[in-house]
């Protein structure tokens, strides 16, 4: 696959603040790349800067090959999907999604057959007469891609395109634009704060942060290999502990040594070591390599989600069995479930449970749009 | 409580309504007495047909009003997305007040500058100020008129934002097109309420245009006045009777208009 699109040491403030702090990133052609941070990360910057609504103070922008930092929006071959739709309220379903063609004066034949084409893609046959504003959330967002899409871009950017649908309705959503991507084969740049909508429907995951790329890797590699604090705990549920790698394979966290598959630090270097909650197995406590003491148990559904207390650094434990508050258990390891990580600005800020509740951790779910 | 506030309501709604209804009788009067109705009669309304002066009076004041309300709403528009798009927080304040001083300042003090500086121009290029006159009337007109078609306009963009002309840049227009096929459409209501305050502003002014006016140009205002100097005739009840019906029916409309589109978006909304 060929790079489509070339970010080259791009760089942006607001007001002195910089929000993209010189990035450098390629997109190839056909690829279903997510970035992905909290907000205020730069992705949406990133986003508008490719699209041509901002325009980067430094770096330079290239597309199939040619340099566009310049070139206006209205002259690129993207189009994009926007947050909150951005129908055209005077306009109905029908001319919304003709509206790029007529721009192009295409023939009136053609604007009904390819018309025709999209709401049967987005199904939404039927509703060419309706007006935008009596659709639901999720209708808006099907036209909204029909529209984007009519004029057979080469790249569509998505700008937190499922963030005001209900959970049920964004799952949905997620497998249809993954479906209608891998269909028309075009590249999708996908902008979300949603970890698990990256990892579900992207071939790359960029993760960014504080206006930089923290890691780009596919959705395995970002999950299981993840660069650094920031990266292990914004995806899934992390245990990032403090260590030290005593030598190759070898690594020393909460006063035990454990056998782990990582290598390639100094002997004696202070690392992070990152364990998925997932991959810790309860047992008794004297078959434990760690012990420590249940100090919550959260019913979770497919499992319990329990914190431990080892030593004073507060674990959290994803297990299918039911453990009782306040019961000492023993934790077992194993080797390939130990991912060693280079020290970063963001040790020791993430991977403790201590302070952990479930409030802090839920995604904030927009007002939720109507069934359909 | 009850009565009192009812009791209120009426005596708010007499004293608005009740001259007006005074002059509607009186105008249906068939002599020219203002003391007493003696008979109803469509003598006034004759009369007020009859005369050439009140016509070409109320010709004059119809063109200026079209006219000035057309340009000051072209400009006005162009002017509140200008201010829209300012990206200097202080200036877009500056020029927010300074497009309000003629709506601030006293008719009488706009009238008397615009008549010296039209005086002035009209000596400098060496005409007489007769023959400058309309253009004077339409230019004074059109500027007293703006600051109510920014006002109008303005809100109207702030809340339509920039999501809807990004999606149409994003879809192929030029700035140009994104502007006239996606944010005027959208800023029609505000873009038509300001045209007709610009035109009701114009119709009914007497102040400036009593300073800028000259013999040549008569307005149905100034037309109004200049008789009251000497006597104040029924046949002008019936102009006024006719302008007031003009109004009730231009409000009945638009009222209508906008009920049936909140309906409608009550409806759409869910």
């Amino acid at each position: 696959m060929a790079k489509l699109i070339e970010l080259k040491g791009i760089t942006k403030s607001y007001d002195g603040q910089k929000v993209i702090d010189s990035m450098d990133l390629y997109i190839r052609d056909g690829e279903f790349i997510t970035l992905l941070g909290p907000s205020g990360c730069g992705k949406t910057t990133t986003l508008r800067i490719i699209g041509g609504f901002e325009t980067a103070d430094e770096g330079k922008l290239y597309f199939d090959g040619a340099e566009i930092s310049d070139v206006p929006a209205y002259k690129r071959n993207v189009n994009t999907v926007f947050q909150k739709y951005a129908l055209f309220p005077h306009l109905n379903v029908y001319e919304n999604i003709a509206f790029p063609l007529r721009l192009k004066k295409v023939a009136e034949d053609d604007i009904k057959k390819r018309v025709g084409e999209m709401l049967k893609m987005v199904a939404l046959l039927g509703f060419e007469n309706k007006s935008v504003s009596t659709l639901s959330g999720g209708q808006q967002q099907r036209v909204a891609i029909a529209r984007a899409l009519i004029s057979h871009p080469k790249v569509l950017l998505l700008d937190e395109p499922l963030g005001a649908l209900d959970l049920k309705l964004r799952k949905d959503m997620q497998n249809e634009l993954k479906t209608i991507q891998q269909a028309i084969g075009i590249t999708f740049i996908y902008v979300t704060h949603d970890q698990e909508e990256a990892l579900s429907m992207s071939d790359t995951v960029v993760v960014m942060a504080d206006g930089e790329i923290q890691q780009i890797g596919t959705p395995t590699d970002i999950y299981n290999e993840p660069k650094n604090a920031f990266v292990a705990d914004f995806i899934g549920e992390s245990n990032i502990i403090d260590g030290i790698m005593l030598e190759d394979r070898r690594v020393k966290f909460s006063q035990h040594i454990f056998d782990c598959v990582d290598g390639g630090f100094g002997k004696g270097e202070a690392v992070d070591v990152v364990v998925r909650p997932e991959d810790v197995d309860v047992v008794a406590p004297e078959a434990g390599m760690l012990t420590g003491q249940v100090t919550a148990v959260t019913f979770k559904g497919v499992h319990y989600e329990i914190i431990v207390d080892i030593k004073g650094f507060k674990w959290m434990i994803q297990s299918t069995d039911f453990v009782a508050e306040g019961a000492i258990i023993g934790l077992y390891i194993e080797p390939d479930a130990i991912h060693i990580m280079k020290k970063s600005k963001y040790s020791g800020k993430f991977g403790d449970y201590s302070s952990f509740s479930d409030e802090m951790d839920r995604l904030s779910d927009a007002d939720s749009a109507e069934e359909f | 409580m009850k009565h009192l506030s009812r009791a209120y309501l009426i005596l708010i709604f007499g004293i608005l309504y009740i001259p007006i209804l005074t002059l509607i009788l009186f105008s249906f009067n068939s002599s020219n007495s203002t003391a007493s109705f003696t008979g109803f009669s469509l003598e006034w309304y004759a009369e007020l047909f009859a005369s050439a002066e009140t016509f070409i009076a109320l010709r004059n004041s119809l063109i200026l009003a079209v006219l000035s309300a057309l340009i000051s709403t072209v400009i006005g528009t162009a002017a509140a997305e200008g201010i829209y798009k300012m990206r200097s927080k202080f200036m877009k304040s500056a020029v927010n007040s300074v497009t309000n001083i003629p709506m601030m300042n006293p008719d009488i003090v706009t009238g008397m500058s615009m008549m010296l500086f039209f005086v002035a121009v009209a000596a400098i290029i060496g005409l007489e100020y007769e023959s400058i006159g309309f253009t004077a009337m339409l230019i004074s007109h059109t500027t007293f008129c703006l600051p109510y078609v920014i006002l109008s306009v303005l809100p109207r963009i702030n809340e339509l934002g920039d999501s809807l002309s990004e999606a149409a840049l994003d879809l192929g227009c030029t700035p140009i097109q994104a502007f006239f096929k996606v944010k005027l459409p959208n800023i029609m209501p505000g873009v038509l309420s300001g045209m007709i305050m610009a035109f009701t502003m114009s119709l009914d002014d007497f102040v400036i245009s009593y300073f800028v006016g000259s013999s040549n140009f008569q307005t149905l205002p100034l037309l109004i006045y200049s008789m009251t100097k000497k006597k104040v005739t029924p046949d002008m009840y019936a102009l006024s009777t006719l302008i007031i019906v003009t109004v009730f029916v231009l409000l009945v409309l638009s009222n209508i208009k906008s009920g049936k589109k909140l309906d409608a978006k009550k409806k759409g909304g869910k």
